[in-house]
């Protein structure tokens, strides 16, 4: 049974689909079979920043309205091949996306693969809600500012109360929190808010801080995922997150040296 | 006005009679200018949105009518139905008042002091949810326990009293009709006392709510001293005024 990932934030442009990208290329890696799904259907924009935009034939869309089949639709990535990629629809309404549906795509991945990223679309409708629906882990991105802390806390709390696992009284899904185009910097001149700042307002278990970095956009304008360019400090940050999240013990990097003693009282426990 | 129900021999019957006692906000004008009630009103409801959308209301008008200024009960009516409140009974209306009010289906209900009392009345300040009695059958009080945070978003009722032992969010509203104690930080609503038990309480260990109100009576975040902010309080009525006091 795979596990599954929704990868949300409520506001858009904070990272969501970069971040699935990479933990889900760092996931495939590691040796554990994985697909990436985009939900973004529209807006579809997984497909490039994972290269393979020229390969899309078949997408989610199709296989829910059993124009394709799952196979014909998932695209196996060059670089690893534990890593498979189920495209958006850029052509369809979201309409398109039901829970029936869905539901079927996941439950059939779930049979094949060991961990399943669903790239939520921004906002509280339907796409959004459907790529939450049935996961069992959510990667919750924040920017450190306050209106995407604040809507992250509306989706925590969406999350908590419209999934499967909470209609079902079962375990709640596991939130994570990933703060994403962290500047430090920009921290100290008080344009941003800190870590523990955002720690503080949504209490929820700290995954990773992803700097702000040129390398980013060199890797989505070359449809690399960052975490493939290990030289660079977001690629490392999102290696980490990955480690971190299968349970490796790796500190906290790329927050500001000063305050390091603080964040080891903080963020030293799992 | 308990009334036994009929029952015809060898039918099981198909409807009965209660009565009933129940809390209800009660509106007071002091002004017949519903202009201003309707400014000053939509402001209360804006602090308190989720505590007055589709609320049933009383009108009570005994305390203009003693002013001897006379509202349009009509048009009173329609403003309240605009702003998404629910009238139903008007109390200490004039005769004509009561008729203008029946007519469009708001029942007369009978006041409890006479206008000719007016030592008595007693003078209300803010729209508040007022106990009109006792509950006849006081069903047992359920204490509602939360141990995840209350997201921004989220409503939790409790019909006694509430215990959260997470944080509660900015743009969270929490509510009981007895006593809320927050062991996080409280940052968003807390409403206690909802249903006009002015003896409810509300305990934290760090305040920094949006809006605290007990039965009704309430203080925003910018009414809140500095002294009372980030540190554990408890928050209670003492004559209607709201008192926070250092834990
Ligand atoms: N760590 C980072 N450093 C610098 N730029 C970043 C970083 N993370 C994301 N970006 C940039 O921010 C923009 C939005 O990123 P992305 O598309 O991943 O966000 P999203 O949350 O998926 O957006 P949407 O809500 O539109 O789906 C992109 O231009 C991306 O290159
Ligand atoms: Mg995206």
């Amino acid at each position: 049974m795979a596990r599954i990932i929704v990868v949300t934030s409520g506001k858009g442009g904070v990272g969501k689909t970069t971040t699935s990208a990479a933990i889900a290329m760092g996931l495939a890696k590691k040796g554990h079979k994985t697909a990436v799904i985009d939900f973004d259907v529209g807006l579809r924009n997984l497909d490039l920043i994972m290269g393979c935009e020229r390969r899309v034939v078949y997408d989610l869309v199709n296989v829910i309205n059993g124009e394709a089949t799952l196979n014909q639709a998932l695209i196996r990535d060059k670089r690893c091949n534990q890593l498979y990629i189920l495209p958006a629809s850029q052509t369809r309404d979201k309409d398109a996306l039901t829970i029936e549906g869905v539901g079927k795509v996941l439950e059939e991945l779930a049979k094949d693969f060991k961990y399943v990223v669903c790239d939520s679309p921004a906002g509280i409708e339907k796409g959004a809600t459907l790529a939450m629906y049935f996961a069992d882990d959510a990667f919750v991105v924040t920017n450190p500012e306050v209106s995407s802390v604040r809507d992250s806390d509306r989706m925590l709390g969406i999350l908590a109360s419209k999934s499967k696992r909470a209609e079902n009284n079962e375990e709640p899904i596991k939130e994570y929190l990933l703060l994403t185009r962290y500047s430090p910097d920009r921290v100290k001149l008080g344009e941003m808010l800190s870590v523990e700042d955002v720690q503080e307002i949504l209490s929820l278990h700290l995954l990773g801080v992803i700097p702000e970095s040129k390398s980013v956009l060199n890797a989505s304008n070359s449809g690399i995922p960052v975490i493939l360019d290990e030289k660079s400090d977001a690629g490392q940050a999102y290696d980490d997150v990955v480690a971190r999240y299968l349970g490796e013990d790796r500190p906290h990097r790329f927050i500001d040296e000063e305050k390091k003693g603080l964040f080891g009282k903080l963020f030293r426990s799992k | 006005m308990s009334t036994e129900p009929q029952h015809t021999p060898y039918q099981k019957p198909a409807l009965e009679f209660k009565s009933t006692t129940y809390s209800v906000p009660v509106l007071i004008p002091y002004t017949h200018d519903l202009t201003v009630i309707e400014h000053q009103l939509q402001q209360k409801i804006n602090q308190a949105p989720e505590f007055f959308r589709n609320s049933p209301i009383l009108i009570d008008l005994q305390e203009l009518n003693k002013q001897s200024t006379s509202l349009n009960v009509a048009e009173c009516i329609g403003l309240l139905r605009k702003l998404a409140l629910l009238p139903i009974g008007i109390r200490g209306g004039l005769n004509d008042q009561n008729e203008a009010a029946l007519a469009l289906d708001i029942p007369k209900i009978s006041a409890q002091q006479n206008i000719s009392h007016q030592e008595t009345a007693q003078k209300l300040e803010k729209i508040t949810p007022e106990p009109e009695s006792e509950p006849e059958t006081p069903e047992q009080p359920i204490t509602r326990l939360v141990t995840q945070p209350v997201r921004s978003g989220q409503r939790v009722y409790a019909h006694g009293d509430l215990i959260v032992l997470a944080q509660v969010s900015a743009g969270a509203e929490i509510m009981a009709e007895g006593n809320i104690h927050v062991y996080g930080i409280l940052r968003g609503r807390a409403l206690a006392g909802i249903q006009g038990n002015t003896e409810a309480r509300i305990f934290c260990s760090d305040l920094q709510a949006e809006l605290i109100s007990i039965a009704g009576n309430y203080k925003i975040s910018e009414d809140l001293d500095e002294s009372v902010r980030n540190k554990p309080v408890q928050i209670y009525l003492n004559d209607l005024a709201l008192i926070i006091q250092d834990l």
